[in-house]
């Protein structure tokens, strides 16, 4: 389970939800250190394994992967799951690694088929959805937190056990990666990964300051994260945080709405599984439409301002 | 100092994708090939270390691929790669398996710096350069977004869902990169033309000592469409009242 060192990160019991849809025996591992709020929130969702000590007080994958390798098999885990973050791919695939490779990342989708579990995964920036099956035990699962929803949290919380410290030498953990520093994205908007509503600009905007009135304006006034193509994070418009597409966040919100983006297919690799999809573009061709469920032919300039003064008069 | 890029041949992302018949794959009937973006970014980055810190460095490109697989490396050799090695392979593999031939190469080059793509922009796994490094027992720096040397090792800045997190590493290490670390040359024509009269080496898993054990198995694929209509609008009022509809908008 994924956390910031304060709380549980918000998707990470996807992972568990998927868990939980394929089997009763089910654990909720969290490592770091001063784990108790953590576990705490952990155990209301399933039994939770904890290993807190100080040699794990950054995510540093070596040592990370090694605890996760090294617990999975004490446990003789089958199934291996996390919800999909850069957390995951860094420090859950190294652990693949240490425990044979059998590892799918990403997964919207399974089924049990003659008893053989079936995956779905995207690929091609999601212009292909492919089935496989992993071969060799344990597997190795990330999970797209829009798939799979959190089991319920149970009225009484489930018990709470710490890992058998003297499996580990903590002093003797890996020890060539030092963690430095952490330049935590700061700002009153709400992430872009976790936001009911995105709200996303396109290569229409052609400076940092109308990004910010129009898709910025517009996000605060539904207190909306907001998002950016790869073009304006290239362009140096927009932070890279704010990149939506195969190559930055994968996001599925209540609301997306496209503000003056094309729809280049990379981009819609990490918005089209929005619920509700809106966009505004000049050009009534762009392939954004095709993707959308409502869309406004116009320019940006105009119909943004026009919709920030509309929800602000409260009409 | 060595440093290895791996480099995957991928389909370009810019082309309509059709299924084979038997809806396992891609149909490759006309399917044109590039060098993965991410590796060319390492590519890149390789070229840049021996243009600034270290002079000396050896810049070797390895690819598994079919023998058409040549032309990416080409690529990487009229980019400024010194040396390209071919792993010649016909069939599918998966990241388990690129990461065991990779190692078998490491063994034999010992390289201090291992640079390739966070991810291949066909399977989108995001796994090979984790494998490897576990493989190995190498540290490793995924997502760079910046590579400093340093006394005894690297920094990297690394781009995560939470920010940018700064690690310092020692060598040898595996380091993947981000799409922020740097915009990949374009080749010249001196240099294409030159890179094509150099050599290529060749080797097989076979040869590596590699026997491939699949992990993956591919059952069906299948092409996604949008299920949407787009219903269009008239004015900024009028999408406002569509989307209040919705209940998501109060």
């Amino acid at each position: 389970m994924e956390h910031d060192g304060t709380a549980l990160r918000s998707g990470s019991g996807a992972a568990l939800g998927f868990a939980r849809a394929l089997s009763e025996d089910i654990t909720a591992f969290v490592l770091g250190v001063n784990l108790e709020a953590m576990a705490d929130e952990a155990a209301k969702l399933a039994p939770a394994l904890v290993a807190d000590h100080p040699a794990l007080s950054a995510p540093v994958a070596d040592r990370w992967a090694h605890v996760i390798a090294k617990v999975a098999r004490a446990q003789n885990a089958e199934l291996i799951v996390a919800t999909s973050t850069t957390w995951a791919k860094d420090i859950v695939s190294r652990a693949a690694g240490l425990l044979g490779g059998a590892m799918a990342s990403d997964v919207i989708g399974h089924e049990m088929v003659d008893g053989e579990l079936h995956l779905r995964r995207p690929m091609f920036a999601g212009a292909v959805n492919a089935t496989i099956v992993l071969e060799g035990s344990p597997k190795i699962i990330t999970v797209r937190p829009s798939a799979y929803d959190a089991p319920t949290a149970a009225a009484t919380p489930f018990t709470i056990e710490a890992v058998a410290t003297d499996a580990f030498d903590f002093g003797k953990l890996p020890n060539a990666t030092q963690f430095e520093s952490l330049d935590r994205k700061t700002g009153a908007r709400p992430d872009v990964t976790e936001a009911r509503i995105v709200v996303s600009g396109g290569r229409a905007f052609k400076n940092s300051e109308d990004f910010e009135q129009h898709v910025g304006g517009l996000a605060d006034a539904l207190g909306a994260a907001t998002g950016s193509s790869r073009a304006l994070v290239d362009a140096g418009i927009t932070p890279n945080s704010l990149q939506v597409g195969q190559t930055g966040k994968i996001v599925a919100p209540e609301l997306y709405l496209a503000l003056g983006i094309s729809g280049a297919v990379q981009h819609l690799a990490g918005m089209k599984n929005s619920r509700v999809i809106a966009a505004i573009n000049q050009d009534s061709d762009a392939p954004i439409f095709e993707f959308a469920d409502y869309g406004l032919v116009g320019d940006v300039y105009e119909e943004v301002p026009r919709l920030i003064a509309e929800l602000n008069s409260g009409q | 100092m060595k440093i290895l890029v791996p480099c995957k041949r991928v389909p370009d992302p810019d082309q309509k994708l059709r299924l084979n018949a038997e809806t396992v794959g891609i149909d490759p009937a006309a399917l044109t090939y590039i060098l993965n973006p991410f590796d060319a970014i390492a590519v890149e980055e390789a070229l840049r270390i021996r243009e600034t810190a270290h002079p000396d460095a050896e810049v070797i490109a390895v690819s598994i691929a079919p023998a058409e697989g040549e032309a990416d490396l080409r690529t990487a050799l009229a980019m400024g790669a010194d040396r390209a090695l071919l792993i010649e392979h016909n069939d599918p593999t998966d990241p388990w398996n690129v990461a065991r031939l990779l190692a078998a190469v490491i063994e034999h080059e010992q390289p201090t710096l291992v640079l390739m793509g966070k991810q291949a922009v066909d399977d989108d796994a995001n796994q090979t350069g984790q494998f490897l490094a576990a493989q190995l027992g190498w540290p490793q720096a995924t997502f760079a977004s910046q590579i400093e040397f340093i006394d005894d090792g690297i920094r990297v800045h690394r781009e995560t869902d939470l920010g940018i997190e700064v690690i310092r590493t020692t060598l040898p290490a595996i380091v993947t990169a981000d799409l922020r670390l740097n915009e990949p040359r374009y080749a010249s024509l001196p240099s294409i033309l030159r890179a094509k009269k150099k050599s290529i080496e060749q080797t097989t898993p076979a040869k590596l000592g590699v026997q491939l054990e699949l992990r993956v198995r591919l059952i069906g694929m299948e092409l996604i469409n949008s299920q949407r209509h787009c219903e269009k609008v008239e004015t900024a009022s009028n999408l406002l009242a569509k989307l209040r509809e919705t209940e998501v908008v109060g």
